[in-house]
């Protein structure tokens, strides 16, 4: 029998569907990889107890004829998703020991669907990240090696620091490490600034973050509100398009979410994009990008010729500006959001003689380094004389950047593509001096479609010469993920699906 | 623009977060660090400029103003770290 957890999320259903196959078998086999994989550190805590019970209940709605879209397949949903009576920790000291009483409103949808929860998922600290080494929990390892380690050095360095192992990208980095590893089918992620998108690229899996509204934030631990977005990370563009239809929606709890209707986002796999206005950007060809990632992009720009859209050179003038303007704006809110952590209400407390210092050592002592340094410029760039000639300005250069979108999609232009990060992935370590901006880089082509506001999807399209995975990035109008789905799937065909690593850790 | 240590250990009071003597130079250079690479901004021509304030343009929803949920103190007050009576306690705050 095939291993189930290789299946990809649609072919799981369909064997469900075809009774191939019981949700408990599918979740028991999880439920070993997993288990077998914890020295990765992709699950910051696992939910055999729970799996086992919504997998048995699937088995009896799928053999009453009532199951939903979902119906037992094993999800991992990321640690900034509330979920009911099970530890939710943003992987922040800060919140070691939270239990939420309700449960967030997208994870609340997958189970409405039917899907089996197998646990919680590292991140970055409060996502603010892009390797997941700011985790509380410490670093996830991906599970692709380094170009030229052997099994032996790669174990090894597992049981050890996991310094020089590969990061899988964050801040959902426990998504994509586990989705590539086949710990679970699909997992919720988060993107406030390329935290789906990037790591999606370093694992060669496919991730989507939707317009700003179409998934509802209540429930989700706020980082930056006005960019925070939910999404899923999966194996197969298919995969993210079945994933995203459960998890958007309207929900009144949260008043920027949007009250339109949600497409069948499967449907639009295998439309044919012939006569699409395809644009690329002259912007992204940043200074000192190396020459297989430029050689990548203008792949899957032939590629997209091939199936017979248009491609046509567009300018996007604001691009530079989007990253340093991201971190006044990010900071700036992520400084307001981070005000509840105080140690009254709920989270970690440390006592002290006076209710400042109580709020002073508590909020020391909960929050990590990357966390302080965000609230600390957060705070400095709204204080009174800064805030005009930080905070105002980079909200005018946020207006610019969508502009320069507008424009683009104005003249003709359906969906965008880029590649999705400047590099391959790092290794753990590598990128921990003392200056944070050089980890900010990452997100360089991602930043500019939260600060819009669009979709943008990642979408795995060749390795590099080291054999790592590559991915390249498609922004869409908004609300237009169907386009983007289109167009994916034709690169992903191209490409051919990665071949995942083998289980080296197990 | 840039920061000195005593304006980093003015954000750290502002922002509540307790620093050490050690932690100061660090964060000035951090800090210094994220305050120059956003210093490109400045070349940016804004005039004119609407700020965004919502990047999904919509209207505010709006609904009657009613109580529409609560009822369970003891689950409000069940992560709290210190409570009595479904009250959060603190440290004394008036003399």
């Amino acid at each position: 029998m095939t291993d189930l957890t290789h299946l990809t999320l649609a072919d799981a259903r369909d064997a469900l569907k075809a009774k191939k196959m019981s949700a408990v078998e599918l979740t028991e086999a999880h439920i070993s990889a997993l288990e077998a994989a914890r020295p990765l550190g992709a699950y910051v805590l696992e939910t055999p107890d729970h799996a086992r019970a919504m997998a048995k209940a699937s088995d009896e709605k799928i053999a009453k004829g009532t199951a939903g879209a979902l119906e037992g397949l094993p999800l991992g949903i990321k640690d900034l998703y509330a979920t009911k009576g099970v530890r939710t920790t943003a992987c922040s000291n800060i919140l070691a020991n939270f239990v939420p009483e309700y449960e967030s409103t997208v994870s609340s949808q997958l189970w409405r669907d039917g899907a089996v929860m197998l646990g919680k998922l590292s991140n970055d600290e409060f996502a603010m990240g892009s390797s997941n080494e700011s985790s509380a929990f410490g670093p996830v390892a991906s599970p692709w090696t380094p170009p030229n380690w052997s099994v032996e050095k790669a174990r090894s360095a597992l049981v050890g620091d996991k310094k020089g192992l590969l990061v899988p990208g964050g801040s959902s980095g426990g998504s994509a490490a586990a989705v590539a590893a086949g710990l679970c089918l699909g997992a919720t992620a988060t993107d406030t600034g390329g935290s789906i998108r990037q790591p999606a690229a370093f694992t060669g899996t496919v991730g989507i973050k939707p317009t700003y509204g179409r998934c509802s934030r209540w429930g989700i631990v706020a980082f930056a509100s006005s960019l925070d977005q939910a999404g899923p990370i999966a194996r197969t563009v298919r995969d993210t398009a079945i994933l995203l239809r459960s998890m958007s929606g309207h929900d009144p709890k949260d008043t920027t979410s949007v009250d339109q209707p949600v497409p069948d986002y499967e449907a639009a796999i295998g439309r044919s994009v012939k006569g699409m206005k395809i644009g690329i950007p002259k912007e992204y060809r940043v200074d000192g990008m190396s020459a297989e990632i430029d050689a990548l992009w203008t792949k899957g720009a032939d590629v997209l010729r091939a199936a017979g859209a248009e491609i046509v050179e567009i300018s996007l003038p604001h691009t530079k500006y989007a990253l340093p303007a991201y971190y006044i704006v990010a900071p700036a809110e992520a400084s307001s959001n981070l005000a509840r952590y105080d140690g009254v209400r709920y989270g970690l407390r440390v006592p002290g003689k006076d209710i400042t210092d109580m709020y002073e050592k508590t909020r020391a002592a909960g929050f990590g380094p990357e966390v302080r340094r965000r609230i600390m410029i957060g705070t400095y760039v709204l204080s009174a004389g800064y805030y005009d000639a930080y905070y105002v300005r980079a909200q005018q250069i946020r207006t610019l950047i969508k502009q320069d979108f507008e424009k683009a999609y104005a003249s003709g232009v359906d969906a965008v593509l880029t590649p999705a990060t400047p590099s391959p992935a790092f290794g753990i370590g590598e990128k921990s001096g003392a200056d944070p901006v050089e980890m900010y880089l990452n997100d360089v082509f991602t930043v500019t479609v939260n600060m819009a506001g669009l979709p943008g999807l990642a979408v795995p399209a060749g390795l590099s010469a080291d054999g790592l995975p590559l991915g390249l990035q498609l922004i869409g109008r908004p609300f237009d993920e169907e386009t983007l789905f289109s167009l994916g799937e034709v690169i992903e065909q191209a490409a051919g699906r990665t071949k995942l690593p083998e289980a080296w850790w197990a | 623009m840039s920061v000195d240590q005593a304006t980093v250990r003015r954000i750290a009071r502002l922002a509540r977060i307790a620093v050490t003597d050690e932690e100061v130079p660090h964060l000035e250079g951090e800090l210094n660090a994220m305050l120059s690479f956003v210093e490109q901004l400045g070349e940016v021509d804004v005039t004119g400029v609407e700020p965004m304030t919502s990047v999904t343009p919509m209207a505010m929803k709006k609904r009657v103003d009613q109580v529409t949920d609560g009822g369970y103190p003891d689950t409000v007050t069940g992560n709290a770290p210190m409570t009595e009576d479904h009250y959060f306690l603190v440290p004394k705050v008036v003399e």
